[in-house]
């Protein structure tokens, strides 16, 4: 494996980035319908549903 | 039907331009939105996907949450060729050019701190497998785990020789987590003193990534690129000195797990 090589990125690579990292918008409003300049979706809802059956062998760092 | 801004990134202004035919979510074309010396890097997508409503409903739809993904980072990673860009979380959606402008103002300064902490970094991730974890014990690589002096051979046992051995199974799957416990954090220690910063993200699912074995270490590493071969170098040293353990490396990748501007943080509402 090299610097350059690129494979195929893998979806759950690409989740645990787009749906736990990226800075989060928000504001004192978000998803209110009056005014809504802002939609705004907590994604990891979706992902924790996914994964709650899995218990986490790592839960900490030291 | 009314088009939202999709916005994907903040970045300061590109000194070199856009692929002309670089696509976003949908596949409309991405342009840039400047304000006060920033760049969004924005799409029109449709209300019909992108509503608060019709969202939660696609957020379920995993072909399209794996095209929208998808479409994300092509746009990050062409970003990511000519700048240093601060990737937004995804599905970060605005009414009008003029909201994404307000956003823009709000934030400046959070916005300005974190390119210029981020300029020229990296994000590489590296995962560890264990291997065979759910041991159903067939042919396990037979590594010496001391305990194990028994043949493995199938013939009919006693109701003592099977709780025997299966004592020693479970001895000796305890003996491996050990073992992969102890490289996780050896690796995870020696790459954390090449990195800027590390981050632990959750351990992954098999059965969404697919991959063998369990995944024991799932972290990101904020890597300056001109460190980047070292580091590469570093992980790649590690593979294969353990039999039974799997590192996997990925990246580069924009730094998506280090803009470190989570809701409190990013703009107080003024």
């Amino acid at each position: 494996m090299t610097v350059v090589e690129r494979r195929e990125i893998a979806l759950v690579d690409l989740l645990d980035r787009l749906l736990a990292g990226g800075v989060v918008i928000t504001g004192d409003v978000t998803l209110r319908i009056a005014d809504v300049d802002l939609v705004r979706i907590d994604l990891n809802a979706l992902i924790s549903s996914v994964n709650e059956n899995v218990p986490s062998p790592w839960p900490e760092a030291e | 039907m009314t088009a939202l801004r999709y916005v994907y990134a903040v970045c300061r202004p590109l000194t070199a331009p856009l692929q002309a035919e670089l696509r976003g979510v949908a596949g409309a074309p991405a342009r840039q939105l400047e304000h006060h010396g920033l760049i969004a890097v924005v799409s029109q997508v449709p209300d019909s996907d992108f509503s608060e409503e019709a969202l939660r409903t696609r957020l379920e739809d995993m072909d399209w949450l794996t095209a929208t993904a998808r479409a994300h980072q092509n746009v990050i990673d062409a970003l990511t060729g000519v700048t240093t860009p601060l990737p937004l979380r995804m599905a970060t959606v605005f009414r009008d050019d003029s909201a994404v402008r307000v956003m823009m103002e709000k934030r400046e300064d959070a916005f300005r701190h974190a390119l210029d902490r981020l300029d020229g970094r990296v994000e590489w991730g590296v995962k560890i497998f264990m291997e065979n974890a759910d041991g159903e014990g067939g042919g396990d690589g037979g590594e010496g785990t001391g305990a194990r002096t028994g043949s493995a051979a199938p013939k009919a046992m006693s109701g003592r020789d099977y709780l025997r051995q299966r004592r020693m199974r479970t001895t000796a799957r305890e003996e491996q987590w050990r073992q992969v416990e102890e490289f996780a954090r050896r690796l995870h220690k020696s790459l954390s003193a090449q990195a800027e910063d590390s981050r632990l993200h959750a351990p992954q699912n098999p059965q969404l990534s697919g991959a063998a074995g369990r995944n024991v270490l799932n972290a990101a590493y904020l890597v300056p690129r001109a460190r980047s071969e070292e580091f590469v170098t570093l992980v790649d040293r590690t593979k294969d000195d353990t039999p039974g353990i799997r590192v996997e490396l990925t990246g580069p990748w924009a730094a998506y797990s280090f803009t470190g501007l989570a809701e409190e943080s990013a703009g107080e509402p003024t």
